[in-house]
Order: structure tokens, then C-alpha cells, then sequence
């Protein structure tokens, strides 16, 4: 847990996530780990009892987990959603866009990164599943 | 043509600092090598056999003369002096050093330009007609949708780890001269019954080792909901493409093995989703973009006499200049392949050349085409003359344009690590051999297109003729199809059969001439022949 990164204010929850399939069996767990091959829409019908979605990046390059994330926050997911694995800076800014939350890397972030990553991006092209208003939008107001 | 506001500003400027940071985390080793790849593919670096080569976007083929100025500039300060302009519109330099990348797009950043996503598993740059807002046959200019699409996919924080890269391109006639369907989307701008434009989506299409021709999914989207269809169209792709393996990792095997209807279906259920969610941007938006696209001030009364007493500059006119949609000028084609020379090599001097030129006679504007050609689309017929005397001095003025010297070739086993055979020496050589016998004057239009390997940059499944590279127990050998085709009758070619080693491919392109010259209709095209009488008759010429 020393190691995740989070932003947001709520306790973390306190038990350990399981697998999507075990998820779906079992009627008590609220955190569950999203694999790149699972669906996450399996999930949607259960949100009201989710405070934790790990979504696992095996490798860096597999990129189904920012679809996951971000269909995750489309049907009104607000618990906390978190990167784990093969998480790497360069890739915090998009995370952050998609939904994600919260990270946890097999590899420490060097802190002064992590703060430069997010400052990057003075603006944004696309609405994506973050707040940030895109440059679209503040042409058109 | 399109100007960056403060917004596209800051985001070019701010992608340069990235990389400058990313480069040299990389050279102080806290980023691995396997780390740091995709993060530079991204800005368009890759590794080649003996450096490495900058991929520099040329969104839509579009430029001024001041971004052709910057671009012989790097090719100056950072290369040896001359650059390489590509099928997909965009310029590669061969001889960059890691140490100056981030130099190079920042000097990039200064004139409006980048290499973001040139290379890498993310939507690459949008192609489009090279003709575009010149064409007398277009429906609308599609460069505006292709800048849409191009601001989208900038940066897209959920489609830059996709299975495999994403090549869109954009066009809007019913002539496809931007090999529309050989994409991995292609979108047609079109107008319905009752004259509304819309989108026709085709997804799925692709050459490499598999090339497929990309089915239509979709025949009319509306243009306010263009970018989240395409939106939908990838997200199906980034969640179900394989990712098992590389080779069948584009989407157009996605396509392929659910089969077109079922992708559809999957991708019309995830549009009716995403359009609550807002990612459409304005329709204002696409009005603002419109307003960089409208036609410059062309001349009402301009003299339409063109005086042809000069037989080499008749024979130009004819070869490579094309209808313009306005009276009294045309598009002119300047050819980057002169006999014997590199296709689509420009040099720095040859390209301020082109950049002046093109402020002097075209409405500051240059296109790239995909056949590694240059357009000075608005051209008076009155100034051609002028040009053309000015190109033929610098070794620009070759009358070439879709004959057999206008050759497609990639960098093949000169430049690149993945080849099997050399391309260039034998664009080289087919082009001195029908110069020479004065052939190419006579057989018209003839696609040749070469390839290094099955990878297929040099677009061979699409040539008229087409040529590929392969590796026959550690030696070149060449594979001859005939009957490709990346317009709007797209086609694939078909292999004669057994290879050639590299003079006999240059023998076997001509004896497939002259099967044609001896059964051609009038009229008809190297294709239409082939197409007609199969390539039983080819066959037997070449091995019979
Ligand atoms: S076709 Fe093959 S040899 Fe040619 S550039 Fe592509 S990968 Fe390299």
C-alpha cells in the first residue's frame, strides 16, 4: 500500500481484490481486479457494490485497460479505480484522462516525475473521462 | 491552409519538452531501451539499419513554403542534406542523432509542425487527396475532417497503446487517389439523397503481409457525429484486436476473422453509447477549421492559353499537370523521380526551390501525394512556362507522372532492418532501362510499386506492376504481381509466379510490357489489359 499512489480522500479499502469470474460468484467482495482480457462491462450491473477496481497492466504496451477504465466511468463508476503492474510515468497523464484514480507500479516513480507528468499537458484535445475541459470546449464556449 | 491557434501551440510545445525529458532520462539510463521505444516511435524516431531515422508529419499532405523552408533546413543542419518524402505524405530523415531529436522538433514546433504519432502503435498522421481543394471532381475539401480527426487522435489517452498502428485517410470524390481503401479507416465524404454531406466509413482495409480491401461499415454518418463513430471503431479494435501476435495484430484481421457484419454491430452498440458521452466536438468546431480551407483568390479572367512550341514543355503539361476546378490554372505534379534517381528524394536546395516556387506561383501551398511526388496545386496556366523552365533547371522538371519511371519504391535493404532486398537499385534501374528505349512514353499510365519485404511499404499489392522483395537462401530475389490497383477500382495484385534475381525482375517488367503493347485495346490502360486477358498470356511470356 506504501507504494500506491493515490488522489482521492476515502479510506482505501482494506481487503485484497479477486477475479472478475470470483467476483461475479461471490456477493460480499467490493474490490475486484480487471485482467487486459476481461470485459469490463461483466461489472456494470454490480458497481453499487464496488469501491475498488484494479485494472492489471501485465505490460506497459497492452492498452486494453485505458477502454476499461474508461467504460467504467461512462456507466458511473465513482469508487476508486487503480493502475497496477507494468505502470510506467509516461504513461500517468493518459491514466489520469481515461479514470484512473489511483496507481500502483511494479517500479517506484520517482516523485519529481510523477509531478511533471501531470503538469505536462497545459491542455486537452478530447473529452475524455476526466474533468478537464477540452480545447474544443474553450473554443466554443 | 490550417494555423495553429494558442491552444495547438501549446500542445506541440509542450510534446517537445516531454520528449526532451523522455530523451534524456533515456541517456541517463533510467528509462530501458524497451522503455523508451514506443515513447519515440510516438515522436516519429525509429531505428534503422545504420541510424536513426525522423518521421516528420505533414498532416494531409498540406504545407507552406516557410515549412518546406524548415524542412531543407533540418535536412541541412541534422542530416546530409536531403530528405525522403513518403507514401503515407510525410518526410523521413535517414542520418538523425538521439542527441538532437528534441532540437529538431522544437525548430518543427516553430513553423507549425511535428512528428507526434508518425511511427508506434497510435493513429499515425491523416492522409487525404494530394488534389484536395484543386480537384474539380470533389464533393467538398476533406482536409477540414482530416484536421478534426487530427486534433482527435493527438494525444488520444485511450488509443496510444493499441494493438498495432492506425492509419486513417480522409477523401471526398469518387476518385480515390489517396488508396482510401487501403487503410485501416478510410472515410469517403459524401452527400445523400437529399444532399446532406455525411461519412462513409470504411474499416478494415490494410496491405503487409495480408493486405485486405477495407468493406464499407457504415455508408452515411453524420458529420456531428464523425469523430465519436470513429471513436467507436476504435475502441472496439483497442479492446478486441489480437494482441497474441504482431502479425495479426491490424485491425483489418479484427475485421477479418469476426467477419465485417459482426464488427459492425459491435461498433454500432458502442456508437449508440458513446453518444451520450459527449466526445463529439462542436459542429462550430469543424466551421472554425472550414474557414483555414476556403478557396484562395483565384483569378476570374485568367488566360487559359497555353503556348506549346517548346516540345518538352508540351510533353510536360501533358504528363503532370492536372485539372484544376477553377478556370485558367491546374495542379502541377513537380516529379521526385527523375531517371535513375531515388524515388521521392528531395534535396535541401531542391526544396527551397519547390517552397519558393510554390510562393510564387501557387498560393504559398505544397502537397506531398503518396506517390512521393510534389503538388503545387493552384497553378495559372499562364505562370507554367515560368515553373516549369525554373523546375527543369534544378532536375525537378521530369514529365513523368503515372508512367512506368513514377515509381513507388520503399527504402528497402539500404535503410531498413526488417528487408530482404534492396527497392532502390531497381527502381534505378526499370526506370534508366524504359528512359532508355523510349518506352515509357508509349505505354501510359503504369503503377510500379516496390517493396523491400512482405511488410509492403512500397505498396506492391496495390501496383499495376508490382514488385516484391524476398530472401531466397541469403539472396535477393524478386516476386512480379501483376494487376493491383489503389484507386477507386482497388484491386490486389496477383504473383506471375517463380522470382527473378535483380536483372531479371528489370527483364521482367519489360517482357510484361510487351505482352501488353501486343494485346492492348484502344485505350486501354497496362490494368485494363490485364484485367481483360488474365495473366495466363503474361505468364507464358515470362516462362514459357
Ligand atoms: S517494405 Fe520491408 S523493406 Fe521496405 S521499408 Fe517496409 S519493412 Fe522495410
Amino acid at each position: 500500500m506504501a507504494d500506491t499512489l493515490r488522489y482521492r480522500d476515502d479510506e482505501p479499502v482494506d481487503h485484497p481484490a479477486v477475479t472478475v469470474d470470483s467476483f461475479l460468484d461471490q456477493s460480499n467482495a467490493s474490490a475486484v481486479r480487471i485482467e487486459p482480457g476481461d470485459d469490463a462491462r461483466e461489472l456494470l450491473p454490480h458497481l453499487d457494490r464496488l469501491a475498488l477496481v484494479e485494472v492489471n497492466f501485465p505490460a506497459f504496451g497492452d492498452g486494453r485497460g485505458y477502454s476499461s477504465a474508461r467504460i467504467l466511468r461512462e456507466a458511473g463508476y465513482e469508487g476508486e479505480l487503480r493502475a497496477v503492474g507494468d505502470v510506467l510515468v509516461d504513461q500517468l497523464a493518459y491514466m489520469r484522462r481515461c479514470g484512473f484514480d489511483a496507481f500502483e507500479p511494479d517500479q517506484r516513480f520517482d516523485m519529481e516525475d510523477v509531478k511533471s507528468a501531470f503538469e505536462r499537458w497545459p491542455e486537452v484535445y478530447q473529452k475524455a473521462a476526466d474533468t478537464r475541459t477540452s480545447i474544443w470546449a474553450k473554443r466554443h464556449p | 491552409m490550417y494555423k495553429y491557434d494558442q491552444y495547438d501551440q501549446a500542445m506541440v510545445d509542450a510534446r517537445v519538452e516531454e520528449f526532451r525529458d523522455q530523451a534524456r532520462r533515456r541517456l541517463e539510463g533510467r528509462l530501458t531501451e524497451d522503455q523508451f521505444k514506443p515513447l519515440r516511435l510516438m515522436n516519429g524516431l525509429y531505428l534503422q539499419l545504420h541510424a536513426y531515422m525522423l518521421r516528420v508529419a505533414i498532416p494531409y499532405g498540406t504545407l507552406d513554403s516557410r515549412q518546406m523552408h524548415a524542412l531543407a533546413d533540418i535536412a541541412d543542419k541534422y542530416d546530409r542534406g536531403y530528405g525522403h518524402f513518403t507514401t503515407r505524405q510525410n518526410i523521413q530523415y535517414n542520418w538523425i542523432k538521439l542527441e538532437d531529436a528534441a532540437d529538431i522538433l522544437a525548430d518543427l514546433a516553430k513553423v507549425e509542425m511535428h512528428a507526434i504519432q508518425t511511427s508506434g502503435n497510435c493513429i499515425r498522421n491523416i492522409s487525404s487527396d494530394h488534389f484536395a481543394g484543386a480537384a474539380a471532381d470533389e464533393v467538398v475539401d476533406p482536409r477540414p475532417y482530416a484536421e478534426l480527426l487530427r486534433q482527435w487522435s493527438s494525444f488520444h489517452p485511450e488509443f496510444s497503446y493499441l494493438p498495432r498502428k492506425f492509419k486513417i485517410a480522409v477523401i471526398a470524390s469518387e476518385k480515390d487517389r489517396a488508396a482510401m481503401r487501403l487503410h485501416d479507416i478510410g472515410i469517403n465524404i459524401v452527400t445523400n439523397d437529399v444532399g446532406e454531406p455525411g461519412a462513409a466509413f470504411y474499416v478494415g482495409g490494410g496491405m503487409g503481409r495480408t493486405p485486405m480491401i477495407a468493406p464499407c461499415i457504415n455508408s452515411f454518418v453524420p458529420l456531428d457525429q464523425l469523430v465519436t463513430y470513429a471513436e467507436a471503431c476504435l475502441r472496439v479494435y483497442n479492446r478486441h484486436g489480437r494482441r497474441d501476435n504482431k502479425y495479426k495484430a491490424r485491425i483489418k484481421i479484427l475485421v477479418h476473422e469476426l467477419g465485417a457484419e459482426e464488427y459492425t454491430r459491435q461498433v454500432e452498440a458502442e456508437f449508440a453509447h458513446l453518444l451520450d458521452q459527449g466526445v463529439e466536438p462542436p459542429l462550430a468546431e469543424l466551421e472554425r477549421i472550414k474557414g483555414y480551407f476556403e478557396d484562395p483568390l483565384f483569378e476570374t479572367a485568367a488566360d487559359s492559353q497555353i503556348d506549346r512550341i517548346d516540345p518538352d514543355f508540351a510533353l510536360w503539361i501533358d504528363r503532370n499537370t492536372v485539372a484544376h476546378k477553377a478556370d485558367g490554372y491546374v495542379s502541377a505534379v513537380i516529379s521526385l523521380k527523375p531517371v535513375g534517381g531515388i524515388p521521392g528524394d528531395a534535396t535541401a536546395e531542391q526544396m527551397r526551390l519547390m517552397a519558393d516556387l510554390a510562393k510564387d506561383y501557387s498560393f504559398d501551398e505544397l502537397r506531398v501525394m503518396h506517390t512521393q511526388n510534389i503538388v503545387l496545386p493552384h497553378v495559372r496556366k499562364a505562370d507554367l512556362h515560368a515553373l516549369w523552365t525554373a523546375l527543369d533547371a534544378a532536375g525537378l522538371g521530369s514529365p513523368n507522372l503515372d508512367t512506368v519511371e513514377d515509381i513507388i519504391a520503399c527504402p528497402g535493404l539500404d535503410y531498413c532492418s526488417l528487408a530482404n532486398a534492396r527497392s532502390i537499385p531497381v527502381a534505378q534501374k526499370i526506370s534508366e532501362r524504359f528512359a532508355q528505349t523510349g518506352k515509357t512514353a508509349t505505354l501510359g499510365e503504369l503503377k510500379l510499386k516496390i517493396s523491400g519485404c512482405i511488410n509492403a511499404c512500397g505498396h506492391h499489392h496495390a501496383g499495376h506492376i508490382g514488385i516484391l522483395g524476398v530472401d531466397r537462401k541469403g539472396v535477393e530475389n524478386y516476386q512480379l504481381l501483376l494487376g493491383g490497383s489503389e484507386a477507386e477500382d482497388v484491386s490486389l495484385a496477383k504473383i506471375t509466379g517463380p522470382g527473378f534475381d535483380e536483372n531479371g525482375i528489370v527483364d521482367a517488367v519489360e517482357t510484361v510490357t510487351t505482352v501488353y503493347e501486343r494485346e492492348r485495346a484502344d485505350g486501354e490502360r497496362f490494368l485494363d489489359t490485364y484485367r481483360r486477358i488474365g495473366m495466363n498470356p503474361f505468364k507464358e511470356a515470362l516462362y514459357g
